[in-house]
């Protein structure tokens, strides 16, 4: 894979990926700085309300006229956490030039759309308009709230507050509902400007233009935007261990638990945890989900997650309630298993193949390359998906063994159902 | 095999006719890494009453979705670990009328095929295998249960539909798959998973030739009867106009749908689909008037989106989302499909929009899953889905006013809200 980085200014960096097999080009601009609980929801609502309108471009209707006549460009808001950094912004989505029936050069006018996004929102008397702002801090607030409607993923979100109470992992990438509901209109335009003046804004682009004609779209893009107090990234410090394991348990109207388990992982040999998560619980040929799902039947599913950055793995799990000490006592089973190497032939070729088959195939796919990259980016990794897939093939089983040595239980999330129901 | 190359989406397509009915795609994507290989069935969730051997037979419901967990036990062990240990991803889902079993692959990719093609062809259930699938299943469905979209979904389509099964749940109950034994799963593979009912469809850098060879080794010589399959005689009416539920969600949520009048398969299928999809973009899509007014009157919000779906017999509209005033947003749409098919459609617009479709549909090539699974859904349809670019030009608005003054009517509306728990 043919990557290149390039300072484009103070503190703004292009990664330049060209590719002519897709039939689109993707281009992404995001901030990355420090997710903090008192700018968390404040930043996670900024995007929402630049994506309102512009001064050219002043409400969606006219906005959408716009990217329609670009033959149907998409232009998304993002709010993402990577490690412990919060990264907002736009991704952008235009078919390849190739393909525009009239010929028309698509990058420069989606680029500039996204400059104008960014850095001349429109405004009212030195602040965002105050119905954006009204009605995206209320999406915001819902968005906050509906986390629960989907019981799997508020379990393991509930999970890693739990486990990470106090620390920068701990908070939801959107910041909490009540940080959401003190924000203010005049107040966020402060906050706005100075997320743009002060954070690293990484760029990314995929798709079939040259390396030259992107910075020079990018660079016209973002000539206005303030550069002069750019702060540097901060490092994910890793998670500060339980002694004893923390038992959390609450109760909701729902027919089906769920089981989340937080690991702490004392190794920092990165390559062997993640072979060893994926051993444990990371694929659909895992220890969790051939014998806890498949072989006892204890749950529609169950699997695991490495969290690099942070240096921890946590357990997922679905179960009847009444399961919940068979679950837990074969999840932990599981985890020794690969621990004490106890492994069919197969298990580790198979582990590794998943994770090669994962890297390979991330040059297939714009939006995953451009995830991983803002992840390398914001955490200050440099390897490619080749290098990973490198130190995958070098890894040993003595050296997961070891590292998963290091796992040890730190915390135990049970979602359970009220006892009222019938 | 024949090739097609379709000039204006940068796409060719290799077809192919085993001698025993299966039909085989090869979609080449050079430059990829990835291989993808989607073997399908036309059999789904609502093909529960057919006809084997003479006599019509009456399966449980959730009953495709079941033999589907089921495929993947083999006299060794189970397809799922074999694949995944040459590194596959594989999986597969059952829909309304349609199981599609799946794998991508970066290296191995033959080997992969071969167990693909064999794990589908060669069903192995035994009594306690079956019973003990049922644990797992059951707790599918209660999670699915739990699930407000589900439920919204699934309920709106109870409303619309009376006779149908495109009303059944995929899944089944807990309740009716406690029914389901090992030799109706024999039986029901036997008359759905014959080659002359299924498809094979390749994407990626893979040498066609090997592809069909493989097909020919690994699977049944002969392919079997044309089955026929009973979906209920529906009555042009809705079932209930309205339906609402209460669980542990934050807010109300909505689902409005209306029930169109079908299409024949071929070429008439694929034009009420562009027709239908461009109605909605036009109606209510992200750059439609009737959108940006509703949502800057905060009575929707970003949730808010529509569809419109096909399936045998069964043509349905339908939109909603999170919204405080879910009748105020049901009507609006209501009174915005009147208002475009009475006093036309703004010319402009309709470029703008069509524009904007053809960018989202050549997007949808960047997936080797969309590729194979409108491939699969053209052959059972009888349309080349390549063809969207010529379909999108030989319609024109006056096309989609009338869709939107036969179909989205009072009448023709269902109403289906989910809100929290005591409101």
């Amino acid at each position: 894979m043919e990557v290149t980085r390039t300072k484009l200014a103070e503190g703004v960096y292009l990664t330049y990926l060209p590719a002519r097999k897709f039939k689109t080009s993707l281009l992404s601009a995001q901030f990355v700085c420090p997710i903090r609980r008192e700018t968390a929801s404040a930043y996670a609502l900024l995007p929402s309300v630049l994506r309102r309108g512009t001064v050219r471009y002043p409400d969606l209707g006219a906005l959408s006229v716009r990217l329609d006549g670009l033959y149907g460009a998409r232009i998304d808001y993002t709010v993402r956490k990577k490690g412990e950094s919060q990264c907002v912004g736009f991704v952008a989505s235009l078919i390849d030039d190739s393909f525009a029936p009239g010929g028309e050069r698509l990058l420069e006018p989606v680029a500039e759309l996204l400059g104008e996004l960014i850095c001349d929102p429109v405004t009212e008397g030195g602040r965002f308009v105050p119905s954006y702002f009204e009605s995206e801090k209320t999406n915001l607030i819902d968005a906050i709230r509906s986390l629960i409607n989907d019981k799997r993923d508020y379990a393991d979100a509930r999970l890693l507050q739990e486990m990470c109470a106090g620390e920068p992992y701990g908070i939801s990438r959107l910041g909490s509902e009540e940080e959401a509901q003190r924000l203010q209109a005049r107040k966020l335009y402060a906050q706005y400007g100075e997320l743009i003046a002060s954070s690293r804004l990484e760029l990314f682009y995929s798709g079939g233009a040259e390396l030259a004609r992107v910075e020079q779209a990018l660079q016209a893009a973002f000539a206005t935007l303030p550069r002069e107090n750019v702060q540097e990234l901060v490092p994910t410090l890793p998670h500060t261990a339980r002694q004893t394991p923390r038992s959390v348990t609450e109760r909701l109207d729902v027919t089906q638990g769920k089981l989340g388990l937080g690991f702490t992982c004392a190794s920092r040999d990165d390559t062997a945890l993640l072979m060893g998560n994926t051993l444990f619980g990371g694929s659909s040929n895992s220890k969790l989900f051939l014998n806890v799902r498949e072989k006892l039947s204890l749950c529609y599913f169950a699997s695991s997650v490495y969290h690099r950055a942070k240096g921890i793995i946590t357990v997922s799990s679905g179960i009847e309630f009444d399961k919940f000490q068979a679950a837990y006592d074969e999840i932990l089973a599981q985890l020794a298993a690969v621990r004490e190497g106890r492994l069919d032939d197969w298990e580790l070729e198979g582990a590794r193949s998943v994770l090669l088959n994962a890297y390979a195939s991330m040059g297939d796919s714009q939006a995953k390359l451009e995830n991983f990259f803002l992840g390398q980016a914001a955490t200050g990794q440099e390897e490619t998906p080749e290098l990973l897939a490198q130190a995958v093939r070098d890894v040993t089983a003595e050296r997961i063994f070891e590292a998963m040595e290091t796992v040890s239980l730190d915390t135990v999330y049970f979602l359970e159902g009220k006892e009222t129901q019938a | 095999m024949k090739q097609t190359f379709y000039e204006r989406i940068g796409e060719s397509v290799l077809r192919e006719t085993l001698p025993n009915g299966l039909q085989i795609c090869v979609v080449p994507k050079p430059g990829y890494a990835k291989k993808y290989a989607f073997f399908a069935t036309r059999y789904g969730g609502m093909d529960t009453r057919f006809q084997l051997d003479g006599k019509w037979l009456d399966t449980p419901a959730g009953i495709a979705h079941y033999l589907e967990h089921k495929m993947f036990d083999t006299k060794e062990g189970n397809a799922l670990q074999e694949l995944a240990k040459n590194g596959a991803e594989p999986n597969a889902f059952t829909s309304n009328a349609m199981t599609g079993y799946y794998f991508d692959s970066t290296s191995r990719f033959e080997e992969n095929l071969e167990i693909l093609l064999s794990f589908v062809s060669i069903p192995y259930f035994t009594q306690e295998s079956v019973a003990k699938e049922q644990g797992i299943i059951g707790q599918e469905i209660r999670m699915i249960e739990d699930n407000p979209d589900w439920q919204i979904y699934t309920r709106m389509m109870q409303a619309l539909y009376s006779a149908s099964t495109a009303r059944t749940a995929i899944a089944g109950t807990v309740e009716s798959i406690s029914h389901i034994t090992a030799e109706t799963l024999y039986e029901c593979h036997k008359a759905f998973y014959a080659p002359s009912n299924m498809i094979l469809t390749v994407v990626g850098d893979v040498d066609p030739v090997h592809v069909t060879d493989i097909a020919r080794r690994v699977l049944p010589r002969e392919g079997g009867p044309a089955i026929r399959r009973d979906h209920g005689t529906e009555p042009e009416g809705v079932c209930q106009k309205e339906t609402r539920k209460e669980m542990e969600v934050s807010c109300p949520q909505f689902l409005t749908g209306f029930k169109c009048t079908p299409a024949p398969d071929g070429e008439a299928y694929m034009r009420l689909a562009a027709v239908g999809e461009m109605a909605c973009d036009i109606l209510l899509g992200d750059s439609s008037p009737l959108y940006q007014r509703l949502y800057a009157e905060g009575l929707i919000n970003a949730s808010f989106g529509g569809e419109f779906e096909m399936m045998p017999g069964v043509a349905y509209l339908y939109a909603g989302g999170d919204s405080k005033d879910a009748r105020a947003v049901a009507a609006a749409i209501r009174e915005e499909a009147h208002r475009l098919a009475e006093g036309g459609i703004d010319e402009d617009f309709y470029q703008r929009v069509k524009r904007a479709a053809f960018g989202a549909s050549l997007r949808g090539l960047n997936s080797f899953e969309n590729i194979a699974v409108s491939l699969t859904e053209g052959y059972f349809h009888d349309y080349d889905p390549f063809r969207f670019p010529q379909v999108f030009d030989a319609i024109s608005k006056d096309d989609v006013a009338a869709f939107l003054r036969e179909n989205i009517v009072e009448d023709r509306a269902v109403l289906s809200e989910i809100v929290p728990k005591g409101a």
